[in-house]
């Protein structure tokens, strides 16, 4: 099993106790590799200082970074190597970590006796912090979605490969609350390893720590507690490190706050378990008691309006950009600029910083899909029966291609071809290089879905409810029918196939023989495109649900009800889904739970899905607008 | 090497890689990539490859454990693929019913789900278009019927694992084990064990302690054959490729730890060996229950 420590001290804290390091702070202004301008200390750790630094790399924009300080003070050259050594594997295993409540690692170096890790600067405050501010007990279900939240990103760490990384130093200051209300393990402090063997030092933090922990052991089981610990002292506001150790016992949750559910409790109390094969199994059970209880109490479904109230400004678009018609496709951001297809039959590219007109192409229908890019092209398919390829910066056309009726299928480009459906019943494979088509494959109905490529397979359905997999040759591998249209655009991951019908089911085929795996049923049809991530599938349907769905199992773990139907697809950027309704809202929700974080308001149905790039969110609607909104 | 890091390191947004491409970071080295890649036999077509072990045990006078390995291709030429059955039955209950019990749920599970993929091995290209978690679903639900026909008041463990092209389907009631076994030392437990003792410390109502101990430790609350509504554990995970799928019952994993197994695996030079070694080991250490194990390996 393999230790990373995750340790940090208070970023917003007042602790500034540490002598030594405190007499060897940087100065305000102080440049670290000509790169990294210190602005202020935002946290002291038992090796050095947290820095907020600006990054000179980025002189256009001020791009903050945290700057984490080790002081070597070993005179003992040996030592120091080792130390040196340890701090640079450490570090290479946190920059392989890629989650969103874990801050990114941009940089490390070592300077004289000084090693410095670059991270991801974190706006927001710290759990203690907010139990401190906090006039009374914190709602239960603002702690029960955090839980969810830790667990998730607990989970990600246990089951790293090939070795998992045990957390050890779960407690509220590690964690973060970020400006977006989602939860962040703050600050990867790699000081830890280098204190330990010390004579008389404890690992983790004591109060927040599980007996074996003590011992020195250090498994998933410890991480489950700590959390145990740190979740019954944001429900009681008692600070377990004033208490006797391993007392969790003695003040049960609803004793202090009797307003918390049995349910709740109840993990709680097997988490903090004093051995460790009676708490969860894993932390992925402890996330399963956690959505059971959140279901079983209803606290999952109820929406409050905000998580910490910080979600100022995100319901003010930073642009919008009117057409003439309907934008019924989802936009591309490619190089600087966004561009959308509209009914007016023309295609758009605005820039996307300022939303201002780059130039506009027209075509002789309405555009319903979405563009593709390749080598400085953008390939946009329009009713006119054409696929057009333009120049990305000049908007001026290179080449264009006739099927024999209407396109409503968005372009795929893969292994230098463009592949795309039509209203005249066909899959076409046309050579980029050439324009021509390399093979035209018939298909029982008109071809609405994008198609999707993977392993020289492409895979598409039609509107009599056929779905196909075809080879790089034009030759069917496969067919499956569905009962009715399949519109939806499917998406591939691990040689699983999903897509959604008009027959109101969501369903997972293996990609290799088109076995159904599982069928997902809805209230009604759907022609949304559904997107994956991890084990979860989001999707949507005429029933005017939102749905996330366990990929493994195909089972329902959330619902989340709009105010009309859901012909609009899913977008997952970072930790949330975005996702338009015929309601004309755009819903931000958090993928794990469900919540809603925010919605935005069109004036007319949302029919595509939208792109994400940059913490920037762009989304067409049928007003005739395209929207840019901060994610 | 792409899809290798995605299924290594979770989803990778597009985002990211711009702006870790302007940062001096130092990842992991080719090098040090290789180390933990996988070795893959190159074998066609496709096949899976079994090894089955059973033994009554040291203190036990008969068996009431029951296994079914079915092992094919499907499809032919370049679209085949492997296709495989597996199952192991832990029965419970006086006399021989027992024996009947897991005896007849796998039977009858087996042949559920033949007849359904029949028409589908004689021809390959028609589409099989129920899902395969129902029809696991269904399957599970006619052992249960056949075994209360057969042996009212009994009961039975089953875990059952199919496996076509690179997915495994697992069904599962009661605390005999799936296990996805990896070469680079990772052991999964594809299952969660449905018995009281473990539920209790679930809930953290009883601790490992008095659970080792407890006078209803065998009890499962949840098996084949008790009560009329049955919610078997079903989901499908890609399977461990070039790796191992195991399957045994309590007298296995009750007695030999996952290192052991993991270790016996790797080190045997077939899987009969490997069977062989560990139900030994099961033996050795006691013997006190019926001993099943079936291992399967993907080659190709």
């Amino acid at each position: 099993m393999q230790e990373v420590f995750l340790e940090t001290k208070h970023i917003a804290g007042t602790e500034r106790d540490e002598g030594d390091a405190l007499n060897q702070q940087l100065n305000t202004g102080t440049s670290l590799v000509g790169r990294y301008v210190i602005q202020e200390v935002i946290g002291v750790g038992g090796m050095g200082s947290v820095y907020r630094a600006r990054d000179l790399h980025f002189p256009n924009v001020v791009k903050l970074v945290a700057v984490k300080e080790m002081i070597i003070q070993s005179p003992d050259p040996l030592v120091r190597k080792t130390i040196v050594q340890n701090f640079e594997r450490e570090a290479n295993i946190l920059a392989t970590l890629s989650h969103p409540a874990i801050p990114r690692i941009y940089d490390y170096f070592t300077n004289e006796n000084r090693s410095y890790l670059v991270l991801e600067f974190v706006n927001g405050k710290d759990l203690e912090t907010i139990i401190n501010e906090q006039q009374g007990f914190m709602p239960e279900e603002q702690v029960l979605r955090w839980a969810i939240e830790l667990c998730d990103v607990l989970g990600y760490l246990h089951n790293h490969k090939p070795e998992p990384i045990i957390f050890r130093d779960m407690k509220p200051s590690n964690v973060m609350i970020n400006t977006s209300g989602s939860v962040i393990l703050v600050d990867f402090g790699i000081a830890k390893p280098f204190q330990s063997g010390q004579k008389g030092t404890m690992i983790g933090t004591e109060g927040y720590s599980p007996p074996e922990q003590y011992r020195g052991e250090a498994t998933p089981q410890a991480d489950i507690y700590s959390l145990g610990a740190t979740l019954h002292h944001l429900l009681t506001k008692r600070d377990p490190r004033i208490e006797p150790p391993f007392s969790f016992s003695e003040r049960p949750p609803t004793k202090i706050n009797p307003a918390i559910s049995s349910e709740f409790e109840t993990v709680i109390n097997t988490a903090l378990e004093y051995n460790p094969e009676d708490r969860f199994e894993s932390i992925d059970a402890m996330k399963e008691a956690l959505l059971k209880a959140g279901q079983r109490t209803g606290m999952l479904n109820r929406l409050p309006a905000s998580a910490t109230g910080m979600q100022s400004g995100a319901l003010k678009p930073l642009w919008i950009f009117e057409c003439e018609d309907e934008i019924r496709g989802t936009p591309l951001v490619y190089d600087g600029l966004v561009f959308t297809g509209s009914y007016d039959h023309n295609v758009y590219a605005v820039n996307a910083s300022t939303g201002e007109l780059v130039w506009k192409y027209p075509t002789e229908g309405g555009i319903v899909t979405r563009p593709a890019t390749f080598d400085g092209n953008i390939f946009i398919t329009s009713e006119d029966q054409r696929l057009h390829v333009v120049s990305a910066r000049s908007g001026k056309i290179v080449w264009s291609y006739y099927a024999n009726s209407r396109i409503r299928s968005s372009p795929r480009i893969s292994d230098g071809h463009v592949f795309f459906g039509s209203d005249d019943n066909r899959l076409h494979a046309v050579n980029i290089n050439s324009g021509r088509a390399a093979w035209i494959f018939e298909t029982a109905a008109p071809v609405r879905s994008t198609p999707f490529v993977s392993n020289e397979a492409v895979f598409v359905g039609c509107e009599s409810g056929e779905f196909y997999s075809i080879d790089f040759r034009g030759e069917l591998k496969w067919r499956f029918k569905a009962k009715l249209a399949i519109t939806s655009s499917p998406i591939e991951v691990e040689r699983v196939i999903y897509f959604n019908s008009l027959d109101a089911s969501l369903y997972a085929l293996e990609s290799k023989n088109g076995w159904v795996i599982w069928r997902f049923r809805m209230g009604k049809g759907s022609i949304v495109s559904p997107s994956v991530t991890e084990n979860l599938i989001f999707t949507g349907s005429a029933d005017g649900f939102i749905y996330g769905v366990d990929t493994r199992s195909g089972k329902e773990l959330w619902r989340f009800r709009t105010e009309h139907q859901v012909s609009g697809s899913p977008v997952i950027y970072k930790d949330a889904i975005y996702c338009g309704a015929a309601d004309g809202y755009l819903y931000c929700l958090e993928y794990t739970s469900g919540r809603m974080r925010w919605k935005f308001q069109t004036k007319g149905p949302i029919t595509s899905a939208p792109s994400a790039f940059d913490d920037v969110i762009y989304v067409g609607s049928s007003d005739n607008t395209l929207y840019a909104l901060l994610a | 090497m792409k899809s290798f890091w995605q299924k290594i390191f979770g989803r990778v947004s597009p985002k990211d890689e711009p702006e870790r491409a302007n940062v001096t970071t130092a990842p992991l080295t080719e090098l040090d990539l290789k180390s933990i890649q996988p070795k893959t036999l190159a074998i066609e077509p496709p096949q899976l490859i079994v090894g089955c072990g059973q033994s009554v045990g040291k203190q036990r006078d008969h068996n009431e454990d029951s296994i079914f390995a079915f092992t094919t291709t499907v499809g032919g030429g370049a679209q085949s693929q492997a296709l495989g059955l597996y199952i192991v039955a832990d029965g419970m209950g006086g006399h021989q019913y027992g024996e009947i019990a897991s005896e007849v749920a796998v039977r009858s599970m087996a042949s559920h789900l033949l007849r359904k993929f029949h028409p589908y091995l004689a021809h390959p290209s028609e589409s099989f278009d129920e899902p395969i978690q129902d029809v696991m679903r269904e399957a599970m639900n006619e052992a249960q019927r056949a075994v209360m026909k057969a042996a009212p008041g009994s009961g039975t463990t089953l875990t059952a694992a199919l496996i076509l092209g690179d997915h495994l389907t697992i069904a599962h009631v009661g605390d005999s084990r799936a296990y996805s076994i990896h070469l680079d030392g990772r052991v999964d437990t594809l299952t969660r064990d449905h018995s009281l003792v473990k539920r209790l410390e679930e809930l953290g109502q009883i601790s490992a302690d008095e659970a080792a101990t407890h006078p209803q430790r065998n009890v499962l609350y949840r098996a084949l054959g008790q009560g009329e509504i049955l919610e078997p554990d079903v989901y499908t995970a890609p399977f461990p490729q070039s790796g191992f799928l195991v399957l045994c019952s309590d007298g296995l994993w009750g007695l030999v730890t996952e290192r052991e197994i993991f270790r016996m695996i790797v080190e045997a030079p077939t899987l009969h060996h490997a069977c062989q070694e560990l139900i030994s080991t099961a033996n050795a250490a006691g013997g006190p229950d019926n001993i099943s194990v079936i291992i399967v390996q993907s080659v190709g």
